[in-house]
């Protein structure tokens, strides 16, 4: 494997973190100071439908997983409404995502800004802000960056004196990743338990409280003052065909320099691991990444020259999800990489439909009879089947995602699972079995 | 609105736009199975045993929430949709206590009547299974968590049709079950035991108590009334076996109720055959044979007759009681257990046969 390659990105200036290593990057004053709250100016002196326009000509599509296109999504809020909402998701729970949590603690206003800009375009009169129980760093900024900007006069009544009013406030949620799904972040605002809602109707037509809302993930939201600032156009050069714009990669996993990367979409996943990420620790062979977050299907060392954008990693066989990098090195057990991802999504499963709550439990117990040497051959094409029955038939995407580990570890990597069956124990990380009754920490070194 | 026309099974139904695909199926006589979707009830989609293969869609859609729309073209029963079906069987069995044999809802369980119908047995994908103890702990409905299958029929019923939300899920994923109130007992909860939740639940989680070991479905002969208790009027089926009421159901055609019951019409049916209940009328002993009226003597006791006596004795004490205090010593209080007519004729007899206007009615107080 090539452990070093050219930059093809050398010119790339990063705009959403460029302040994130200033000293009290956080305050508004460092934000003033930086151009902060100019786009926001610009563009209450402008129709909210222009703004529309800008958002639909630079490309921008959602950052929270899905890639929706946002000016669709704003086009889609009902223009006659007297009150709509604008909901702000920042509960980024997928393993592996932590990028979000870095510009909430280091650069709340480019949101708030991103957010209010956002607002007036369609119209929306209150913003609430999800956030994740466990960023009690982020509740904090969150909350102080809401109250200096009501104090500078960037939220509140007549907002740089255009008529537009903005009232926001921060909402933490309990602790569950389902939370983040958007119609369940709906439920959960409105103080009921976490689960997804049918759609339709989708949020822009009855959202939260029944009322039109616009649900955005804040790396999103962040982009919008830059576009709104330096053009659709720029925006739109920086990417591929149909994924524009920068976009902060999460890499973490066995590299020497985990971190946020700021970095265009396009970027090769050989670059971003090679050249930002500092390449594979220890000088060790890379294995295996996940390229956006636990939620997307596992690719091999192979892959890793395919350019991270959403129409790229779909055709081979993947998807950008959050853009979080997970990396693997040869040291790597893929049976319990697929049995670890999997507990995750059981534990975090909303119960409400079948397949998920009862399915992903049996997927479990499967990966975990195999990893520890008790299964037979025929299991791992049971795994399969039951992978390939969950997926496509829940209530929400997260009951189809959750199949994604196991189905894609045992595409790539057959031959370990075998192993595990046929050996009883781990050839990659040299590691017996114990054999506990209780399953539980039956690895040893 | 202008009828939509769609095409299921091959089939061209006509329906009203708005409606699901369960709907329109059902209308035409083809049969969807469905878990979680009840026709009194808003729709849920958390099942998924009624997902059909509907053409342009990527993936099975479920036929409970699936709207409608002209030149749809649904398919019930092609092989993908039977495996999937398949396989949401074969997981809730798989956490299902399989005691059918003892089970109180053996013969009207959609759970077991699937299970038949696909030949899904319960040993595909077992494993970790819940072992909840079953709640019998108040007096009409027994709740047994270890057969729910989290279809939310019960708080939906609870929330839509008694209005009283009682009933909710609580946990999350594997471990989520229904509770009441702050998950504690059911009667410490907000339920009225209107049994609403009973009626709608699929399989043996929610149990009415008194019924329990009375008889199977097969054995039992269904017989539509009217509820005895109020003037309301509720239509009840009872549940009868050896001339017996085991239970009973609101029915769900009853025009006034529609399928609403209140505790007693749900669960109150032991009177009938209760040992203290009267079946003849009474009258004090002193008032058919003379005697002193005093409460220590034999003259106080209660001598069985028939009606025409009963009525006679009742007739002549209003008479010589209005003949010495006059008409407005008497009042009459009329019950809500009786028909309109009944509170009609009562209000005749008050004002013209004893002449008085003191007359009132239990559910005004
Ligand atoms: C299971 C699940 C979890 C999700 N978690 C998050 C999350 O933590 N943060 C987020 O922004 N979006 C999350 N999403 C995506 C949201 O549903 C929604 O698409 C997004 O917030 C929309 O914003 P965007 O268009 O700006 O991406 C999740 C989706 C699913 C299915
Ligand atoms: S797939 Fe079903 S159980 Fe899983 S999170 Fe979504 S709605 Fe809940
Ligand atoms: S108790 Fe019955 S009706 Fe209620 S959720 Fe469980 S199975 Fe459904
Ligand atoms: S009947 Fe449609 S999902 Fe349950």
């Amino acid at each position: 494997m090539k452990s070093d390659s050219l930059s093809t990105t050398s010119s790339f200036e990063p705009v959403l973190t460029r302040n994130i290593h200033r000293p009290g990057s956080e305050k508004i004053e460092t934000y003033l100071g930086n151009g902060g709250y100019r786009a926001a100016r610009r563009a209450l002196e402008r129709t909210p439908a222009e703004i529309i326009q800008l958002i639909k000509d630079s490309g921008l599509r959602g950052r929270g997983g899905a890639g929706f296109p946002a000016g669709v999504k704003w086009e889609f809020m009902p223009r006659d409404a007297s009150q709509k909402y604008l909901a702000v998701n920042t509960d980024e729970g997928e393993p592996g995502t932590f990028k979000d949590r870095e510009i909430v603690e280091r650069d709340p206003h480019q949101v708030i800004e991103g957010a209010l800009i956002a607002a007036y375009a369609v119209g929306a009169g209150r913003a609430f802000v999800y956030i994740r129980g466990e960023f009690f760093l982020g509740v904090k900024r969150w909350t102080k960056a809401i109250a200096d900007a009501y104090e500078h006069g960037f939220l509140g009544k007549n907002i740089l004196k255009s008529g537009f009013d903005l009232e926001m406030s921060v909402h933490r949620g309990a602790g569950a990743y389902i939370c983040g799904e958007e119609t369940a972040m709906l439920e959960s605002l409105e103080g009921k338990p976490g689960n997804p809602r049918l759609k339709p109707p989708y949020p822009a037509q009855a959202g939260l409280f029944g009322l039109p809302t616009l649900v955005h993930n804040i790396e999103t939201l962040a982009c919008i003052p830059h576009i709104i600032e330096r053009g659709p156009d720029w925006f739109a050069g920086i990417g591929t065909a149909q994924s524009k714009g920068p976009k902060i990669f999460s890499v973490s996993g066995h590299v020497n320099r985990p971190g946020n990367y700021e970095l265009p979409l396009g970027v090769t996943l050989r670059e971003i691991i090679y050249t930002h990420a500092g390449g594979v620790r220890d000088g060790r062979r890379l294995k295996a990444v996940i390229p956006g977050g636990a939620s997307t299907p596992i690719m091999t060392a192979m892959q890793i020259d395919v350019p991270m954008a959403f129409e790229t990693l779909r055709a081979a066989g993947s998807e950008l999800g959050t853009g979080a990098v997970i990396v693997m090195d040869e040291t790597t057990c893929m049976v319990e990489v697929a049995r670890r991802l999997t507990r995750f999504f059981s534990h975090e499963s909303c119960g409400r439909c079948v397949p998920c709550r009862i399915g992903s439990v049996r997927l479990y117990e499967a990966l975990e009879r195999v990893e520890r040497g008790q299964g037979e051959i025929p299991d791992i094409d049971r795994i399969l089947e039951l992978a390939h029955g969950i997926g496509g038939i829940t209530f929400c995407p997260m009951g189809t995602a959750l199949v994604n580990p196991a189905r894609s570890a045992i595409k790539c990597f057959r031959n370990e699972f075998e192993d595990h069956v046929r050996k009883g124990h781990c050839v990659v990380s040299r590691r017996a079995f114990r054999g506990g009754p209780d399953g539980k920490d039956s690895h040893r070194r | 609105m202008a009828a939509v026309s769609l095409k299921i099974d091959g089939k061209t139904v006509e329906t009203a736009p708005g409606r699901s695909v369960m709907q329109a199926a059902r209308d035409a006589g083809i049969g969807i199975p469905a878990l979680c979707d009840h026709p009194a009830l808003p729709p849920e989609g958390a099942c998924r045993i009624c997902l059909v293969e509907i053409e342009g869609q990527r993936a099975p859609q479920p036929a409970c929430t699936f709207q409608v729309s002209a030149g749809l073209v649904v398919q019930t029963r092609s092989p993908h949709v039977v495996a999937a079906r398949k396989l949401v069987l074969e997981l809730l069995l798989s956490d299902h206590p399989l005691d059918c044999l003892t089970c109180e809802s053996t013969g009207s369980c959609l759970l077991q009547d699937l299970a038949y119908e696909y030949d899904v047995k319960g040993d595909r994908w077992r494993g970790r299974h819940h072992d909840y103890p079953v709640d019998s702990s108040n007096p009409f409905i027994q709740v047994d968590r270890n057969k729910c299958i989290v279809c939310r029929r019960c708080v939906r019923a609870c929330n839509s049709i008694n209005g009283v939300e009682a009933i909710s899920i609580f946990h999350r994923g594997f471990n989520a079950s229904i509770g009441f109130g702050a998950d504690g007992p059911m009667q410490d909860s907000p339920c009225e035991f209107c049994g609403s939740c009973v009626a709608v639940c699929p399989t043996g989680a929610l149990r009415p108590k008194l019924a329990i070991g009375k008889g199977r479905p097969w054995q039992v002969k269904k017989v539509d009334t009217i509820c005895s208790y109020c003037g309301v009027g509720c239509k009840l089926t009872l549940h009868v076996r050896d001339n017996r009421i085991i239970g009973a159901d609101g029915a769900w055609d009853g025009p006034v109720n529609r399928g609403w019951t209140c505790v007693k019409g749900r669960f109150g049916h032991d009177y009938v055959r209760h040992p203290d209940r009267l079946t003849k009328p009474r009258v004090r002993h002193y008032l058919l044979h003379g005697g002193k009226k005093r409460r220590d003597g034999t003259g106080w006791d209660w001598v069985e007759t028939d009606w025409d006596t009963a009525l006679e004795v009742a007739a002549r004490g209003l008479c010589q009681i209005r003949g010495k205090y006059g008409a407005d010593s008497i009042g009459v209080l009329c019950s809500a257990k009786c028909l309109n007519e009944e509170n009609y004729l009562m209000n005749k007899l008050a004002r013209q046969v004893i002449g008085t206007n003191n007359i009132d009615h239990c559910a005004r107080l």
